[in-house]
């Protein structure tokens, strides 16, 4: 072997490329932008202002951020929704003053004042909502407008009061608690606003409430055809959004308890830029409380740090405006971007030498012939791509379809069928368990079982995650073949972690082992992963010793044996290293030997790409997904081999007019029953010398 | 009998009440002097609303268009008091005007920034940089031999104010850009549907880019007057919120934020209806605050009826349009 082949063979072992695939399709890398701005802006004021760092600085800095991330929180829940509310600024002015005119003037105990100025920001809320999400004014406008109300109504309140509050003292001391009291050694408006961030991130994340919130913003026509309450929801966000702004206003109110004529002015735009430069998008669908608070921090920052460098109030507008500027059109360019780079870089192709395909001519066993030219079209036209088929104790047929049912076909003459079961996700690999129930593979769901009275139940849909996976591999993404051990453990492939169901093919690209094998047992209810880091695994077979079982990686051509008990326990040995082709699934024939499903035959051009992980990578950038080249998948065959790896015999559709397309093979009373994925018929094969009355679910469970 | 009103009809409507109300229940309402002094007071905002209307007609919003006014002429003003030509002066201002329509345009067409964003991020940025670089005072002042800059503030031709007819021939001269010259048609057909207007053919981002540049030019002239008609120009004019009055009076006339609809027309109606408004209100003394309380009411009844009127579909509404 050449240097440059070791060199090679060593990078795509070590170097992991798909990893920045993964990381780049993780949600929060949104939030990295807006992080690493944060990052320079505490780095360049920390470098410039010398107590930067120090206590008192930052406890006056976290008094204001708690007020101001408030207000820039109540924003992004509208915004998140597809709205905007201008009218924050002025709702926080007429909290601070309402507050403060029940104190000083109307001498309201603190919690009624508290309550009131709640309800007050609420009203302003309401009748934005109600304008916005039930009459569906233009939020921009209404906010305006109300923006507008809301100050002069402020103003007003100014002219008849603020000599009152300036004069009057308040004898409460719970009062100041909110503006200048400590929990924990942070101040108080700080731990109601990490509190109410919190909150929100749960809601926005992981309730019913927040995912509708979510899909307003993204798609308001669409979330009002699905039913969503559309108009109840945006209302909702104003009244929240009112709140909180009220919320803020009435910290400030206790933390300085004086009423300016300029309080407020402007926030709405300050808080817009927060909510901005965190990274929550304008027009809604994009947008959580973390980005919220990264921007609240970084404005807060920002602006703070300028007043301290005793610069200029033009300099300071200036120096925001600009900032400001960059880092939206950053942000733009990132989120225009992130999925062009991530559909360029997600499938990364690695070196997968095969072995050279053995020939398929005479005097090879695989040599080609037209033995599967006599089958038997069972359901021809009448089911959609049968991956699996199986046969119960009465000899009728199951077989899964592309619309997610279990089809039916009754026996002897397998004309007349029904719907078995409708399971919703691809059904693909089989097994009867011992007491009669259905276990099947459902391609995007997971393992489920139907029970003898066709009852569908899910037996599980993940698995522990691994420890330094960036993707989350503890979905099941595509439960592919299953066995079960004598025991009545239950091993199934999951073919790769890294694709869905209908990109399955995309992961030949690769090639790079993606998938494994995972055992489900249904004495505990655990899920755990026995095999990992497998090419695409598929097939799987209990050997006749019951104690180890065979699979298939497909893009690997390879068959390997397992061993789950007895004496070689958690060793894997090879049985067929080299295939002419890909291996499918894997069935237990009557006389001790194995079925084997191939297919589709691998070519010279393949195998060479393959040995070529620079050439599929520039190919996965550079065309287009229909002109990729992926694996033949048309023209297969049936393999009968040996405990030992010895091919016994080989059958072909020679013409490929019969039955090419073979993802697997189940044989039955002397009988082949053969399925294939894109097929539209179930094959029906008679075997000659074969046991007349051997059945599958003899050989598992020695039953009748 | 087909009750469909256009939001430019009821607010007409609107207005023409009101008129007849002021003019039934005010003295002094109805006379020339009165209604001139109205339509004068109200033309800086109607030729402010006819350059954001351009804007908004070609799906946008220019939030920095007060900013850049008032800086623009500011600069004008200085540099004329320092002791260049006033016409020099006045020049270097049109290009710096000219030069941040054009940074404007470019973020929006190319950076593909939102215009509410960038306009606003803009008008900050300029407010700074004006305030930094080019001077030091909040008010700068005409200086007193500059007639005929003052003579477009306060002059009188034929009997009527200047203003008027500088309103009059900004509006006319938007006409007939947006009526008849094909970089008119190609501003309310990006406006319309940018992409599509982009697959015909229509140089839709420099089109972008042109309708920036034309408001703050028309910003720019509307600045002169206001220098000229108070002798002075505030640059504290940029933090009010004087911009969100120009952009009530767009769209109270019925031009649509999400672009491509409307006219001219529309942009004197609102001017008119905000006129007659406060020159009513100015009349019957009614204090500053509970002015701008009656206005934001009577701007919100104007929208929710014209809502009501034509209420819009959630299935053809645009998405991200707020």
């Amino acid at each position: 072997m050449s240097i440059s082949n070791i060199i090679i063979r060593w990078r795509y072992r070590f170097i992991p490329d798909h990893l920045v695939g993964e990381i780049l399709s993780k949600n929060w890398i949104d939030n990295v932008i807006p992080m690493l701005f944060l990052m320079a802006v505490i780095g360049v004021f920390g470098a410039a202002i010398p107590d930067f760092f120090s206590a008192g600085n930052i406890a006056n800095l976290m008094r204001q951020w708690g007020e101001f991330s408030l207000v820039v929180l109540a924003l992004t829940i509208v915004i998140v929704a597809g709205g905007i509310d201008l009218s924050v600024g002025s709702t926080f002015a007429l909290g601070n003053i309402v507050a403060l005119a029940l104190l000083n003037v109307a001498e309201w105990s603190m919690p009624a004042v508290v309550v009131a100025t709640l309800a007050i920001g609420a009203t302003v809320g309401l009748v934005n909502g109600y304008l916005v999400g039930y009459l569906r004014l233009r939020a921009f406008l209404t906010t305006l407008v109300t923006l507008i109300i809301v100050r002069a109504i402020v103003d007003m309140l100014l002219l008849e009061y603020s000599i009152q509050i300036a004069s009057g003292f308040i004898d409460s001391d719970a009062w100041y608690f909110l503006g200048e009291g400590y929990i924990f050694s942070m101040p108080f408006s700080v731990v109601v606003t990490v509190i109410l961030a919190l909150i929100l991130h749960l809601v926005l994340s992981r309730t019913r409430a927040g995912w509708h919130i979510l899909a307003i913003g993204g798609s308001r026509r669409s979330a009002h055809n699905i039913g969503i309450p559309v108009r109840r929801v945006i209302c909702s966000t104003y009244i929240i959004s009112g709140t909180l702004a009220a919320l803020a206003g009435l910290l400030f109110a206790s933390r300085l308890g004086g009423a300016g004529a300029d309080t407020g002015i402007g926030l709405e735009i300050t808080a817009l830029t927060a909510a901005v430069i965190g990274g929550n998008s304008l027009g809604g669908g994009r947008g959580s409380a973390a980005k919220a608070i990264i921007g609240s921090i970084t404005v807060v920052l920002m602006v703070n740090s300028l007043v301290r460098l005793g610069i200029t109030s033009g300099a300071n507008s200036l120096l925001l405006g600009f900032v400001l500027l960059l880092a939206v059109a950053i942000d733009i360019r990132w989120v225009k971007n992130r999925l062009k780079v991530l559909s360029n870089v997600y499938v990364s192709p690695t070196l997968a030498e095969l072995p050279p395909a053995p020939a398929t001519v005479a005097p090879s066993p695989y040599a080609v012939n037209d033995r599967l030219g006599t089958v038997e079209q069972i359901g021809l036209d009448e089911i959609d791509g049968p991956e699996d088929v199986i046969l119960d104790d009465n000899d009728n047929i199951y077989a899964g379809d592309r619309t997610g049912n279990i089809i039916k076909f009754f026996a002897p003459d397998y004309k007349q069928r029904e719907v078995y079961a409708h399971i919703g996700g691809r059904p693909l690999g089989m097994a009867f368990a011992s007491d009669g129930s259905l276990v099947c593979c459902i391609g995007g769901m997971g393992l489920y079982r139907i029970t003898a009275e066709r009852k569908v139940e899910k037996l599980t849909d993940e698995t522990k995650r691994s420890l330094f996976s960036v993707i989350d591999d503890s979905r099941l993404r595509l439960a592919d073949d299953l066995d079960i051990a004598p025991d009545g453990r239950i091993f199934f492939s999951e073919a790769t972690v890294r694709y869905e169901m209908h990109e399955w093919a995309v992961d030949c690209i690769e090639s790079r082992g993606n998938g494994r094998i995972i055992c489900f047992d249904p004495n505990t209810g655990e899920t755990s992963t026995v095999l990992k880091n497998l090419v695409f695994p598929n097939g799987i077979c209990m050997a006749h010793d019951g104690q180890s079982f065979l699979f298939a990686e497909t893009w690997a051509c390879r068959i390997s044996r397992y061993y789950f008990d007895g004496p070689k326990a958690g060793t894997v040995e090879a049985v067929i290293p080299d295939l002419p082709g890909f291996p499918d699934n894997i069935n237990r024939a009557s006389d001790g030997t194995y079925w084997l499903a191939i297919i589709g035959v691998r070519t010279p051009t393949l195998d060479l790409a393959l040995k070529m992980p620079g050439f599929r990578k520039r190919m996965a950038r550079r065309i287009a997904p229909d002109e990729w080249l992926f694996p033949n998948i048309n023209t297969g065959c049936i393999v009968r081999f040996d405990d030992q790896g010895t091919i016994i015999e080989t059958l072909w559709d020679l013409g490929g007019k019969n039955h090419p397309m073979i993802t697997s093979m189940r044989e039955h009373k002397g009988h082949l029953y053969i399925g294939g994925i894109f097929s539209n018929r179930i094959g029906k094969l008679k075997l000659d010398g074969f046991d007349p009355h051997w059945t599958g679910q003899k050989s598992y469970w020695g039953r009748k | 009998m087909n009750l469909r009103l256009s939001q430019e009809q009821i607010v007409f409507g609107l207005a023409v009440m009101l008129c007849i109300g002021f003019a039934i229940a005010l003295d002094g309402f109805l006379t020339t002097h009165n209604i001139l002094n109205l339509v004068r007071s109200v033309s800086i905002l109607g030729i402010l609303g006819v350059a954001m209307g351009l804007v908004v007609i070609g799906r946008g919003i220019d939030l920095s268009l007060v900013a850049v006014m008032a800086i623009s002429v500011a600069w004008s003003l200085q540099l004329a008091a320092s002791g260049m030509p006033l016409l020099y002066a006045l020049a270097l201002g049109f290009l710096f005007s000219l030069v941040v329509g054009l940074i404007n345009g470019f973020l929006i067409a190319y950076v593909e920034i939102p215009p509410i964003f960038a306009t606003l991020a803009m008008g900050t940025l300029v407010y700074g940089f004006g305030r930094y670089f080019l001077f030091n005072l909040d008010v700068l002042y005409v200086p007193d031999d500059a007639e005929y800059m003052i003579w477009f503030g306060q002059g009188v031709l034929f009997g009527i104010p200047v203003p008027i007819f500088l309103f009059a021939a900004v509006c006319f001269g938007a006409y007939i850009f947006l009526r008849y010259t094909r970089y008119g048609r190609y501003l309310r057909a990006v406006g319309d549907n940018q992409l599509a207007a982009r697959i015909t053919g229509i140089p839709a981002r420099p089109i972008v880019v042109m309708q920036y540049m034309l408001s703050s030019q028309i910003g720019f002239i509307a600045g002169i007057i206001t220098a000229a008609s108070v002798l002075s120009m505030n640059t504290r004019i940029a933090n009010s919120t004087f911009i969100y009055d120009v952009i009530l009076v767009v769209v109270l006339g019925g031009i649509g934020l999400s672009g491509g609809r409307g006219g001219i027309r529309n942009v004197i109606v609102g001017t008119l209806l905000i006129g007659i408004l406060l020159n009513g209100m100015t009349i019957m003394d009614i204090q500053y605050t509970v002015q701008n309380v009656i206005k934001g009411v009577i701007l919100l009844s104007a929208i929710v009826i014209d809502t009501i009127l034509n209420p819009r579909d959630e299935q053809t509404a645009q998405q991200g349009d707020i």
